[in-house]
């Protein structure tokens, strides 16, 4: 075939054209969803919390990715500032992705439990009044703010639509009991969403007022758990490599 | 006098007559606004730029803080600036290429109605916090949609005026346009697949997850930059350039091989900007691989389009809208050579989280994107509106400032990304790490002023050209007006 038919076929032009660009998407995107090694076989990690969910939620409102990533590569100086890489066991529950691209500021995989809920709190109202020369941007609206979690179970539909185990019936509750534990499991039933919720802040409490729930006990309980699920010590070392 | 009157007169008369021949009012309307979304994009990318340079600047305004007004700069530097200025292109080029006028004004009207809305949405909704989360597609679903459907009118009215075409060779500018507009539905509707947390919420969660999640939104961000502001660019590239310069492009052969080359090759690259993750090595591997073999279409464009002024070099000297375009391909040279080698894992090991990557996008955005698009519409707007530009020397003063700019804002991020990369991995002698993170910070200050001060050189230059602009189309009207009050003049007196 000459190439001057497709030029003077709009209809050949754009049915190659689709063609032609199609094969990189087909060949590179589909098989992750059905490769089995593409997620490791790991123990511990579960779905958020409401609580942690409704941080997760104002993490990606704040644009926090446009500076801060979450995945931690498997350098030495990365795994002697961060801790362990990360696995992709580990954000299977994350709708959307937060790895980010870019570190303005550190990488935030594996912040939780490193400082105190004290220490994000004063840090997330004025960065530089604990660490002087940082250049983030100061949040103190999120401990103004009442969170809304109205809408916490219809958020958690919109995950469980979407492939996340949150549990609407019997069934789906016994499936994460036997998952997950029967502890986890009630943490992620649906209809007891705003009791769990409002339970995880006033036992936390976040941002050290039991008398409100502030958007600062959602974020901070967020951060609190990034990078905690995956009990490393279990594991041989060498142990994922199989999976990379 | 008299003759300079009747030259008016007979002006006025072609611009009436290419008026009915060719739908140039829409064209006019999408012009005018890559320019204001530009300035006001460009600013905005300015100020977010001080912002990491002196934080206080963020002011503790939930609204203006870096990471809501980060999407607001590159949306609208994108799809503000850019997609308009690829709206107004393509729709003359497509026109003038097939000698057919625009189908259906109505539709086309539809078409800048529906992009320009959503952009201002987007830029509210960030602001309010409302976003997807996903790099350079942020939109929030309801937007997502008007954007689907704004695009395959636009498709749609491209192509009917593709079919109404006064001969039978389609040329290659338009195959450019169409490989952009067929790409851009494709990525735009697999990256946007979410689940609305309910009817009337803004908010929403993504179809996919975690590392499909993450492959998705890289096979869409890299093919942004790949169709959005390659193909489509080089489409514009294609018909400008052999314009401005007065010969024909310099290998017909070598368009239809890069075409394919490039439109194939693109889809595949995404991953690179996942190297190192838990992203599965053979997706990574196969990426770098492809990123590689890039260099040679993109390359392949970069010399169709500078040989093309092969045999009339001179006009460099003479005319500023040809440097513009002619250091555009000179940066995409340059930048095209800059990704593949930071798409090798090595290499990407070092630069990637680091500002290295912003520099390379500014290289290909600014130095590219942006003066291939300031190189057209200088060309186009005298055009359209049937008259002179109203100064060339403030064209040359856009060209320096541009040029400075964009020189001082990749050469500052390569300091601070090679700088703040080489200051993470450096050990003590006892094998600790040298550097802590926020020792790391305090380096990229002074790159972070040098970047801020490039990115004021290269927004007073769009500022000089919005002038140059607005003086020009004022100018312009000035004469129609006149001219066509001789005429009822005439008209007047010849009925008496």
């Amino acid at each position: 075939m000459k190439h001057e038919t497709v030029e003077t076929n709009a209809g050949l032009l754009i049915i190659l054209t689709l063609a032609v660009i199609s094969v990189g998407g087909l060949v590179e995107i589909v098989p992750l969803f059905y490769i089995n090694d593409t997620i490791e076989d790991v123990e511990g990690v579960r779905p958020y919390t409401p609580l942690e969910q409704r941080g997760r939620d104002i993490y990606v409102r704040e644009g926090c990715y446009t500076c801060h990533s979450q995945m931690i590569r498997p350098f030495r100086d990365e795994m002697l500032r961060y801790g362990h890489y990360s696995l992709a066991a580990e954000s299977q529950f994350d709708h959307p992705f937060q790895w980010g691209s870019k570190r303005t500021g550190p990488d935030l995989a594996r912040v939780g439990g490193k400082y105190s809920n004290e220490w994000q709190v004063q840090h997330l109202i004025d960065p530089r009044s604990v660490v002087p020369e940082s250049i983030m941007p100061g949040y103190p609206w999120l401990i103004e703010n009442d969170l809304k979690y109205s809408d916490i179970q219809a958020r958690l539909r919109a995950l469980r639509r979407v492939g996340v185990p949150y549990s609407l019936n019997d069934e789906e509750y016994q499936a994460n009991v036997e998952r997950f534990g029967e502890e986890t499991a009630r943490w992620l039933d649906i209809n007891r969403a705003e009791e769990n919720l409002v339970a995880q802040a006033r036992a936390g409490n976040y941002d050290g007022n039991p008398s409100r729930i502030t958007e600062m006990d959602a974020l901070v309980a967020y951060l609190q758990v990034l990078g905690t699920m995956v009990d490393f010590t279990q594991y041989d070392d060498g142990y994922f490599v199989q999976f990379r | 006098m008299a003759h300079s009157t009747t030259m008016a007169g007979a002006h006025a008369a072609t611009g009436v007559a290419s008026a009915e021949q060719y739908n140039y009012e829409i064209i006019k309307k999408f012009a005018i606004m890559a320019l204001i979304w530009g300035v006001l994009g460009m600013s905005v990318g300015t100020y977010i730029a001080a912002q990491l340079a002196f934080p206080f600047l963020n002011f503790d305004i939930a609204e203006i803080s870096f990471g809501r007004f980060r999407p607001v700069h590159t949306t609208l530097v994108i799809f503000g600036f850019g997609g308009n200025a690829l709206f107004a292109t393509s729709y003359y080029v497509v026109q003038r290429t097939c000698q057919a006028r625009l189908y259906s004004d109505s539709l086309a009207t539809f078409t800048f109605w529906g992009w320009n809305i959503s952009i201002a949405l987007g830029v509210v909704t960030y602001m309010l916090g409302y976003t997807q989360g996903r790099e350079y597609a942020e939109f929030v679903w309801p937007i997502d949609i008007l954007i689907a459907v704004t695009w395959v009118v636009y498709f749609w009215v491209f192509l009917q005026t593709l079919l109404r075409r006064s001969q039978p060779h389609i040329y290659v500018a338009n195959w450019f346009y169409m490989a952009f507009i067929l790409a851009t539905a494709l990525l735009h509707i697999f990256n946007n697949l979410q689940v609305p947390v309910s009817l009337f919420s803004l908010e929403s969660y993504s179809l996919f997850s975690g590392v499909q999640d993450a492959m998705t939104q890289w096979w869409y961000g890299h093919n942004a930059v790949g169709f959005f502001l390659t193909a489509a660019f080089l489409g514009m590239m294609y018909y400008f350039v052999p314009k401005q310069a007065g010969r024909p492009i310099y290998s017909y052969r070598l368009s239809i091989i890069h075409f394919w080359a490039l439109v194939f090759l693109y889809m595949w690259v995404g991953a690179h900007h996942l190297h190192w993750t838990a992203l599965p090595d053979w997706v990574s591997t196969l990426a770098a691989t492809f990123s590689i073999l890039l260099l040679l279409p993109s390359w392949g464009g970069m010399i169709n389009g500078i040989m093309t002024l092969s045999g009339a070099w001179d006009k460099l000297r003479t005319d500023p809208i040809m440097l513009f375009l002619i250091t555009a391909l000179s940066f995409y040279g340059m930048s095209t050579f800059e990704g593949p080698m930071m798409s090798l894992k090595s290499v990407n090991a070092l630069s990637h989280y680091t500002d290295w990557t912003v520099g390379h996008v500014h290289s290909g955005a600014l130095g590219w994107v942006a003066m291939i698009s300031f190189g057209s519409l200088y060309h186009l707007i005298p055009r359209l509106w049937n008259t002179k530009l109203y100064s060339l020397k403030l064209v040359y003063v856009h060209f320096f400032l541009a040029t400075i700019g964009i020189v001082l804002y990749i050469t500052a991020m390569w300091v601070a990304g090679i700088g703040q990369g080489l200051m993470l991995r450096a050990f003590d002698e006892y094998g600790n790490l040298a550097y802590t993170f926020v020792e790391s910070v305090v380096f990229l200050h002074k790159p972070y002023v040098v970047r801020m001060i490039g990115g004021m050189f290269f927004v007073s230059g769009i500022v000089i050209m919005a002038y140059n602009i607005f003086m020009t189309i004022t100018a312009a009207r000035r004469e129609a007006a006149r001219a066509e009050a001789k005429i009822a003049a005439k008209m007047a007196g010849a009925a008496s």
